[in-house]
């Protein structure tokens, strides 16, 4: 009896952080939702959000999330396979996090100059005669530097897969006549979806949100869920759409986290068969 | 080369780096049909054999030829072998039936003769109706007949087994040494098998070889080995035996322990140094007047079947006997033995040289 109740004790802090920084602001959000521009209740912003302005919006924001997502784990699988493959792979990896806990608007910001009309990129275009190039606000920039920022990300929760399975299985399968590639798509893959659904995760849900590399690298060309929160409650000073937004954004979030979500069996095992 | 032949191996050695080779100048033949075991401690390079045969490994020199045709080049997915592995590797994302089924579909076979073919293989390892479980719901036994069966489907004319049973309870082990040596012997494939545990070496197989520090010490069948083993370490890694240093006086002469005995070797030089070795089963208690040597008895063990002596010689060399007879710690007794049951090793014999005296023996007889 004694130890449960002190257990209670010891989950206050976290209840209390629950309450304050999530459930309380997630009411917020849907109360501010419910009031147009005047202050009076109503639907009318949900109405709203089903106009073609805003549907294309969304559509457009989950189409560079996917972009991004899509370059990301491109790019990051290769790596953490052949992360796996290294001697030292743990401080490759490291090499590799160490990055993502340099602040975001920092990096941001060093693209600016990389890729601006005076930039090393330019400059080196310049060497083989390429007139200058506006680099900054395009949809490359853009997706560039978030797949940039977001590759660590990716690459984290795919690379603890692949380090966790069984190489013997792998011998397996080319034992029993698979060549590489089908080896990769009949076992390695399937072995390792857990951590590349994880990676999907922690990359198309923040990219769905992105504001600040949308503002500084796309020049708000690229309008995001997020730039559009950011926009309605700064800008047009809309509390009521904007929050809408925010909860629309929210169920998106809730959805890709079900479509993702661990069925526990591929890890479980890997970690049995060992 | 004969006909028989399957896979041949001509001098070949492999090592990392430049450092000690794990295989030393390995030749050896296989033939279709039979049980082959690889027996040794680990890291005598018994693994590296079954690997460079699977094609996982490429030697650093020297050549494999299976079935008369080099193959140190060709990748494992195209090799005629199928490999049971230690751990079973057994793929956790797929079920019974799809595991047996991985290499079938690879090859593209029709849906029907792959289901045939998966359920007959899943039969003739015992596990009709267990299709559809999942891997983790099947116990250490089990999964080791699903590997078996994965390999089996393949039709492979070579089956190698990495340490299959090392990871069964005993009781276990016993079982799946029958019915891995009665499946060898209903498939009529050429199995090659790898262990450190000699007795399931003695037990399964037509052939042995007996590794160490990468170099094949000795081969043969389980009764010559035993009998008649090459050197110290043969003898010693197979079944439990006393070695003694001792001095060959002359042909069916040989003087250990301070005294000469009559023995069944010959052929050796006279006052040549050998080793003496005199399985504890060939021992015989008796009487102090009645034996051939005296001994002391130190310690004795009962172990169900007989009881296990540790006597000391007049020179403290130590003589362990298994006998169903009794004796007192303390004691001295009497040991008997047959002229047969001491064989006599040269030292540093090569297993030519060794074979070639062994013949002659063969011969003498004859001419009697």
């Amino acid at each position: 009896m004694q130890s449960s109740s002190k257990r209670t004790y010891y989950l206050i802090p976290y209840l209390a952080w629950m309450l304050l920084f999530v459930i309380a602001p997630i009411i917020l959000v849907v109360y501010f939702s419910l009031f147009d521009l005047h202050g009076n209740f109503s639907f009318v912003n949900y109405q709203n959000f089903f106009t073609s302005v805003y549907l294309k919006l969304t559509l457009s924001s989950f189409w560079y999330a996917l972009l991004i997502t899509g370059f990301t784990l491109l790019i990051a699988y290769p790596t953490a396979y052949w992360l796996t493959k290294t001697k030292h792979k743990h401080l490759w990896l490291l090499l590799i996090i160490i990055p993502s806990w340099i602040n975001l608007l920092l990096k941001t910001y060093a693209f600016i100059g990389i890729f601006g009309v005076f930039g090393p990129i330019n400059a080196f275009l310049g060497m083989f005669g390429i007139d200058q190039q506006q680099i900054l606000y395009t949809d490359f920039s853009f997706i560039f530097v978030s797949v940039y920022i977001f590759i660590p990300f990716m690459i984290l929760p795919i690379f603890n897969s692949l380090d966790k399975m069984n190489p013997t299985l792998i011998d397996a399968s080319r034992d029993l006549g698979a060549s590489t590639w089908t080896t990769f798509t009949k076992v390695i893959f399937p072995l390792t979806i857990n951590g590349v659904k994880s990676g999907i995760q922690a990359v198309f849900i923040p990219s769905l949100s992105l504001f600040m590399i949308t503002r500084l690298i796309a020049g708000n060309k690229v309008i995001t869920l997020g730039t559009a929160i950011e926009q309605q409650f700064l800008v047009t000073q809309n509390w009521g759409m904007g929050s809408t937004i925010a909860v629309f954004l929210i169920l998106f979030m809730v959805i890709i986290m079900m479509l993702t979500g661990q069925k526990d069996k591929g890890v479980l095992l890997n970690g049995q068969n060992k | 080369m004969t006909d028989t032949s399957i896979i041949r191996f001509e001098n070949i050695t492999k090592s990392y780096d430049g450092a000690t080779p794990v295989l030393d100048n390995v030749s050896f033949e296989i033939e279709r049909g039979k049980f082959y075991t690889l027996l040794g401690p680990s890291g005598c390079g018994k693994t590296t054999i079954l690997r460079l045969i699977a094609g996982f490994m490429v030697p650093t020199s020297g050549e494999i030829f299976f079935n008369g045709k080099k193959i140190n080049q060709v990748p494992a997915n195209e090799r005629q072998v199928n490999t049971v592995f230690q751990d079973y590797a057994l793929f956790p994302h797929l079920n019974v039936f799809e595991n047996v089924a991985f290499g079938l579909r690879i090859k593209k076979l029709k849906k029907d003769e792959i289901n045939r073919r998966v359920l007959e293989a899943l039969k003739f390892v015992n596990l009709e109706g267990y299709e559809n479980r999942e891997i983790v719901e099947m116990s250490g036994g089990q999964k080791q007949r699903v590997a078996i069966a994965r390999a089996i489907v393949n039709d492979p004319e070579v089956i190698l087994l990495d340490e299959p049973l090392s990871a069964l309870d005993l009781k276990l082990r016993t079982e799946m040494q029958y019915e891995l040596r009665e499946l060898q012997q209903r498939l009529g494939k050429t199995f090659i098998f790898v262990t450190h545990d000699q007795e399931e070496a003695l037990a399964m197989s037509d052939e042995i070889f007996v590794m160490n520090a990468g170099v094949i010490q000795q081969s043969g069948t389980p009764m010559d080995i035993y009998d008649e083993p090459i050197n110290r370490f043969v003898a010693d890694f197979i079944g439990e035996s006393n070695i003694v240093p001792g001095m060959m006086i002359a042909d069916y002469r040989v003087e250990f322990g301070g005294k000469e005995f009559e023995c069944a070797d010959r052929g050796l030089n006279s006052n040549e140094k050998v080793d003496i070795v005199i399985r504890p089963e060939d021992l015989e208690i008796t009487t102090v007047e009645r034996g051939k040597m005296t001994v002391t008895v130190d310690t004795q063990l009962f172990r169900g079947v007989h009881y296990e002596l540790s006597t000391l010689d007049a020179d403290g060399n130590e003589w362990l006997v298994h006998s169903t007879k009794k004796a007192a710690v303390g004691d001295e007794i009497g040991l008997d033995f047959d002229p047969e049951a001491i064989h006599v090793m040269r030292l540093n014999e090569t297993e030519e040289e060794f074979d070639k005296r062994l013949e002659s023996y063969g011969e003498e007889q004859h001419a009697k």
